[in-house]
């Protein structure tokens, strides 16, 4: 079974490119902003979305994203607002999945969770507290209800470990750059090119780069050797250092646009 | 390879425990396994350990029979672990001696702690003095104007405290941050876990380095009393000092084990932090515990006067045992507590930490229920000095 997402990157292979996959928590700014925000993502070339699910400890998450998240689960953001942001993203024909941390989707249920991701044309979830160890539950559920399960690799993963990991992922690999948490810097670590080509020696499913990824330029360098390039922190800034939601969509748009060229000028 | 007797499977406690976390932390927690196990079967280690605890913490801790208090808690006789004596005032630095020995032996030149009440970052900021490594403590900023003469004692340590401005602003919000400053810095820094809870090795490795506790206080009380105790008592928050305690005496079966959970408000009023009495099973900070959580699988914020206790979350260990009915958990309201603090200042002499005060007030009611015939032995986690400030305010001292 191939999922919307496992289509866009045979797509984006056929074009030589990579994909842009840009982040948002659901329910930020706000439950309609959000909705907002998604259709600057669609309208300006988005190739697929992440709907972040707001948790209250954010390990894995830098202050831009943490907070983001915080401002969302003090309005009440919740399973349901997740799937509603789902849903509105793939209803505007976009491949989308959801990332969460693990404790909301043992509570939910994982298979009651698989099934509404599945439910809400979703492609799949990425869980980036879950290493593959922990991860059987979960992939019993992903696999029965015909999503990707995409895992998180860091520059400290062995290769032995690499072809461990990579061979539970669907979809896409998660390749972080970098050994840190999520927000937009001013360089692309040396170390995340090293690490595209050590998951690509054990693995034929596409890997996306991301942590720190925020500019053209980012884009671009990261588009050379990686399928995906992920975007997210620099969306929430654009929004954040804007004065008012519409300028702050106005500003998403533009990045969504820079970003865009950047995924198609990185084999040029 | 594992040395507990509970473990199920390699840093699982049945269906509890394990490692939930980002996989740029996998490398580092299956070095830290393999330099733990190592260091439990190496002499020079342990040997060197063991010398740290004659010569600079003060061990063995000794007993205390406490008679007076006694009088209180049914006529049943209470016998005291005095942990409270160790050097930086708990059994925090059993744990801590430990585990910057290994870094130091790891080559790692920097520890990173969470602390809450602040005695296991006073108790890091100490060792690590002593070592020689470059210490930060990451500490909530609510936590640090509850504790302030902790704040003060880690900062004399030479230790940089952060105060996290997260979140509840308490211990668990300190230890997303710890979590996240290890992510960017594992290959130089050791983080240095103050309690069961977190990821495997974590909880293993901490209850390695506090069973000692258990083991002194099973061999002294049989000199004492020649016979077990018939019920061991300890307060949890994360439950380093419970575990420590109790380890020992599991094989024993007619030794009950009591682990005395902060009960804040009380239980029913939502205001608490009694994890395993009013929470459910679920992930929290790297590993499957009880924790206080919403509908949603959001932590909710626990309460307690004690800032020690103060914790959403409890060790895995302790789920476990207590799943198979090993071990009891029972809530203690804020007031019993400091009813208790303040009857023990009174009756022997003892300023006790305010988290101590709660494995009190639980000798006071299992006393009454065993009677005089029954023996208690009580671990005396710590001392009261940095809760004087607290405990004027409760009871109307000007200060």
């Amino acid at each position: 079974m191939s999922t919307q997402l496992d289509q866009l990157f045979e797509k984006t292979r056929s074009e030589n490119r990579a994909a842009l996959i840009a982040y948002i928590p659901a329910g930020y700014p706000t439950q309609e902003g959000c909705k907002a925000v998604i259709d600057a993502f669609a309208d300006a070339g988005v190739d697929a979305i992440e709907i972040g699910f707001p948790y209250s400890d954010p390990v894995m998450d830098g202050p831009t994203i943490a907070e983001a998240a915080n401002t969302s689960l003090m309005a009440g953001t919740g399973a349901k607002e997740v799937f509603e942001a789902l849903a509105y993203a793939t209803s505007r024909g976009i491949p989308s999945v959801v990332m969460t941390y693990w404790n909301p989707i043992e509570k939910y249920g994982a298979q009651k969770f698989a099934d509404s991701i599945a439910s809400n044309s979703g492609s799949g979830v990425i869980t980036p507290d879950l290493p593959v160890d922990e991860a059987q539950p979960w992939k019993s559920a992903s696999q029965s209800s015909g999503i990707n399960s995409i895992f998180v690799v860091a520059p400290s993963t062995t290769d032995k470990r690499l072809e461990k990991v990579t061979a539970q992922c669907s979809g896409f690999v998660y390749a972080a750059s970098l050994m840190g948490v999520t927000g937009a810097r001013s360089g692309i670590s040396s170390g995340a090119k090293d690490l595209v080509q050590r998951i690509k020696k054990v693995t034929k499913v596409p890997v996306a780069v991301g942590l720190g990824v925020s500019t053209r330029e980012h884009a671009k360098e990261v588009a050379a050797y990686a399928d995906g390039v992920i975007v997210g922190s620099a969306f929430i800034n654009a929004l954040n250092s804007a004065g008012s939601l519409e300028s702050g969509i106005k500003a998403v748009r533009t990045l969504v646009e820079q970003l865009a060229l950047g995924v198609r000028e990185g084999r040029a | 390879m594992s040395t507990s007797s509970t473990d199920t499977r390699a840093g699982h406690f049945g269906q509890f425990g394990g490692r939930y976390v980002p996989e740029a932390l996998i490398g580092a927690l299956d070095e830290l396994e393999i330099a733990h196990n190592a260091a439990q079967k190496d002499p020079e280690f342990l040997a060197e350990l063991a010398h740290l605890h004659k010569t600079y913490s003060g061990r063995p801790s000794i007993l205390t029979e406490a008679k007076r208090f006694a009088e209180h808690a049914g006529g049943a006789r209470i016998i005291f672990k005095r942990e409270d004596l160790n050097h930086t005032g708990s059994h925090k630095i059993n744990n801590v001696l430990g585990q910057a020995l290994l870094a130091k032996r790891s080559g790692k030149k920097r520890i990173i702690a969470e602390t809450g009440a602040g005695q296991h970052g006073v108790a890091s900021a100490t060792a690590a003095a002593l070592m020689g490594l470059e210490c930060v403590v990451y500490m909530g900023e609510e936590d640090t104007k509850r504790q302030s003469l902790n704040v003060a004692r880690m900062k004399l340590l030479g230790a940089e405290v952060v105060a996290v401005t997260t979140g509840s602003r308490t211990l668990k919000d300190a230890i997303n941050e710890a979590m996240r400053d290890w992510v960017t810095t594992v290959e130089t820094t050791n983080y240095i876990f103050g309690t069961v809870a977190g990821p495997h090795p974590f909880p293993t490795m901490v209850r390695d380095f506090q069973k000692i506790i258990g083991e002194e206080a099973r061999a002294q009380v049989l000199e004492l009393t020649g016979k077990l105790p018939d019920a061991v008592l300890a307060c949890v928050g994360g439950g380093s000092n419970a575990i420590g305690i109790f380890y020992d005496f599991i094989k024993d079966a007619n030794v009950r084990l009591i682990g005395l959970e902060a009960g804040g408000d009380g239980v029913e009023t939502g205001r608490h932090a009694a994890t395993i009495t009013g929470g459910t099973p679920g992930v929290l900070h790297g590993a499957r515990s009880y924790l206080l959580q919403d509908e949603n699988g959001q932590t909710v914020e626990s309460h307690s006067i004690s800032a020690g206790l103060d914790y959403p979350g409890v060790g895995p260990e302790h789920a476990y045992l207590s799943e198979i009915g090993r071990t009891e958990y029972r809530a203690i309201t804020d007031a019993e507590a400091m009813y208790a603090f303040s009857l023990l200042c009174k009756t022997e002499g003892i300023i006790p930490a305010i988290e101590t005060a709660h494995a009190l007030a639980g000798a006071l009611q299992i006393g009454r229920e065993l009677g005089k015939d029954a023996t208690l032995l009580i671990n005396l986690s710590g001392r009261g000095d940095k809760d004087v400030q607290t405990a004027a305010e409760y009871f109307g001292i000007p200060l």
